[in-house]
């Protein structure tokens, strides 16, 4: 087990510098000379020389590379170009709103999904599946775009039974985010129920469910015994891999409802053309992956005593 | 193989579905297509009628701010649509394919290599990483560059999937009896193994098409996308600030719509498409 998780940390640690890698030579190449940006026009040629020198710009590429790396390392991100503020305060801002829509949503959003999922499978190809198969193909299709412009229109502007965009700290935040959250889980319910439907039609095509009805055992205890158990692998896959989407699934919702979050901020930072601000995004939501996939393979491990041995 | 293709075609053929789906494809396409040569809707970007003048009998799709009409810019839309389909589709499967058969192939330090490389990629945010290519590119904010972002991005699952299959099929017999016949390595890949993965190939082609479609519209949206030319991205980002000031639905369900049709008719043809490769699943 130790083995096994200190050979996926050594691959995590293989991808982390592939990702320093990777955004520092386009962010520098986007970049350009940020020092015309901070500067005004009526800069002197002492003062661009100057703060050349204070961005460490004037360095040799590997020590520009070795100081970005070490500047992660302390979770130094510098400062925004468009605020002025330090980014390591602004993510500190954003990380609670983010959160306060991502985490119900993601919640009720798993909940809801495996229980449509699960009706789906116990009436298998007759018309409560296909009803439901047909709609999840249907919201497959339409593009989140259409479900957060539709909605907000038609529930908060015309029936004006939600607030229209807005944010605030605990519980009085939470008529802000029902609608949000409601426009999340529908969006992203169709894929999630074909998927958890495939996952338990799959364990229940199989030859001990056959054996176990054949022995007399009732549906109930089947699914909940064996099938559900043996569909938890599957399932899991799919939810440690819709963590990171925690952070950029809600970049478009966090706009439209105006809540001050991390998706909110990337899409300020992306009209501003704020470079530092988008590649710290970058960073931290490349992190998140590779830790969700690290907490997938440890989950894995502990279920599945097969992935410890191989 | 040609047993194959004709078997799934047969399929196909015998699935009501799938046909409708295809047809349904087949109609955006020359939709695209006659408005390429100009014969479809050439005059989307000159005033037509009033601006924001509503649906009517003679214009069913309604006018947008300036007066051009609705379906003209539809029209214009499918056809930016199927471009970055093909042309994202066209970089992605080619990529993935490749890198995912000699990762699977060869093993050792190309497959170390190949899985970091897709690891990384995949790790970074989608949505940011195309914003950075979009503005890094020397083609700059446009069409190309949407392609090639897209393009570039996408070929992961592609290249995970083949890969996997690689693995399996290069234990088995007929590979080891084309070596031993002398075949190189090369020739194994493209000639013996490629077309045994070519299912998993298309269906994953299938998949890049809908979602470079589905991506255009959320890059056109911000920003970054298709510049000075109606897609439906573009069409809805007009819409949004127009639904709420004036209640001008039209141009919004328009582009909502041709979007949907398109993106379900491919996701229900995919679906047919793995039944027929995989029978076992019906």
């Amino acid at each position: 087990m130790i083995r096994f998780l200190l050979r996926r940390l050594l691959h995590a640690a293989s991808i982390v510098f592939g990702i320093t890698l990777v955004i520092f030579t386009l962010f520098h190449w986007v970049g350009g000379n940020p020092v015309y940006r901070l500067l005004d026009k009526s800069a002197t040629p002492e003062e661009v020389a100057r703060l050349t020198h204070q961005l460490g710009l004037d360095q040799p590429l590997w020590k520009q590379y070795v100081d970005y790396v070490v500047d992660l390392l302390t979770f130094d991100f510098g400062r925004s170009w468009e605020t002025k503020q330090r980014i390591g305060e602004m993510l500190a801002d954003g990380i609670g709103p983010s959160l306060s829509l991502a985490i119900p949503a993601f919640l009720a959003g798993t909940v809801i999904s495996l229980t449509v999922a699960l009706i789906a499978a116990l009436y298998r190809d007759r018309w409560p599946d296909r009803l439901l198969v047909t709609l999840s193909v249907a919201g497959m299709s339409l593009s989140v775009l259409a479900f957060i412009i539709a909605a907000q229109f038609v529930f908060a502007f015309r029936l004006g039974w939600f607030p229209i965009s807005g944010w605030e700290p605990g519980l009085r935040g939470v008529p802000f985010l029902v609608l949000p959250v409601a426009i999340w889980v529908a969006a992203s319910l169709g894929s999630s129920v074909r998927f958890y439907r495939a996952a338990f039609l799959e364990e229940m095509r199989k030859e001990y469910v056959i054996t176990a009805r054949a022995k007399g055992l009732a549906w109930p205890r089947i699914m909940g015994r064996h099938v559900l158990p043996n569909a938890m692998i599957p399932v899991l896959t799919h939810l440690v891999m819709e963590l990171p989407m925690l952070f950029t699934g809600s970049l478009l919702l966090e706009n439209f409802f105006g809540i001050p979050g991390l998706g909110n901020m990337s899409i300020n930072a992306i009209n501003a053309s704020d470079l530092p601000v988008i590649k710290a995004m970058t960073f931290i939501g490349a992190l998140l992956y590779i830790g969700a996939n690290i907490l997938g393979d440890i989950l894995y491990a502990v279920v599945d005593p097969r992935v410890r041995a191989s | 193989m040609r047993v194959l293709i004709l078997q799934v075609l047969g399929r196909l053929r015998r699935d009501k579905i799938a046909l409708a789906a295809f047809a349904v494809i087949a109609l955006y396409v020359l939709a695209g297509l006659l408005s390429l040569f100009g014969v479809l809707a050439p005059g989307y970007a000159t005033q037509t009628g009033e601006a924001y003048a509503p649906p009517s009998w003679a214009h069913p799709f309604g006018f947008d701010v300036l007066g051009r009409s609705v379906w003209d810019r539809l029209v214009q839309g499918s056809r930016v649509a199927l471009i970055v389909g093909f042309f994202s589709t066209a970089i992605a499967i080619p990529v993935g394919a490749v890198l995912g058969l000699a990762a699977g192939y060869f093993r050792g330090w190309v497959d170390a290599f190949v899985v970091w490389l897709y690891s990384t990629l995949d790790a970074i945010p989608t949505i940011l990483l195309l914003l950075a290519l979009a503005l890094v590119l020397p083609t700059g904010k446009g069409l190309a560059t949407v392609c090639i972002a897209l393009g570039v991005t996408s070929w992961v699952s592609t290249c995970r999937v083949v890969r996997g299959e690689a693995i399996r099929q290069k234990e088995l017999d007929y590979v080891r009896a084309a070596r031993s016949l002398g075949a190189g390595n090369a020739r194994i890949l493209f000639v013996h193994v490629l077309p045994n993965v070519l299912h998993l190939v298309m269906v994953q082609a299938s998949l890049v098409f809908v979602y470079a479609i589905k991506s255009e519209v959320i890059l056109s949206y911000l920003g970054v996308g298709v510049q000075n030319f109606p897609s439906w991205g573009v069409m809805i980002d007009d819409a949004r600030l127009e639904l709420v000031g004036r209640g001008v639905w039209w141009q919004f369900a328009a582009a909502t719509t041709a979007l949907f049709g398109l993106v379900l008719a491919f996701n229900v043809f995919n679906d047919a498409l793995k039944d027929a490769l995989d029978p076992k699943e019906r």
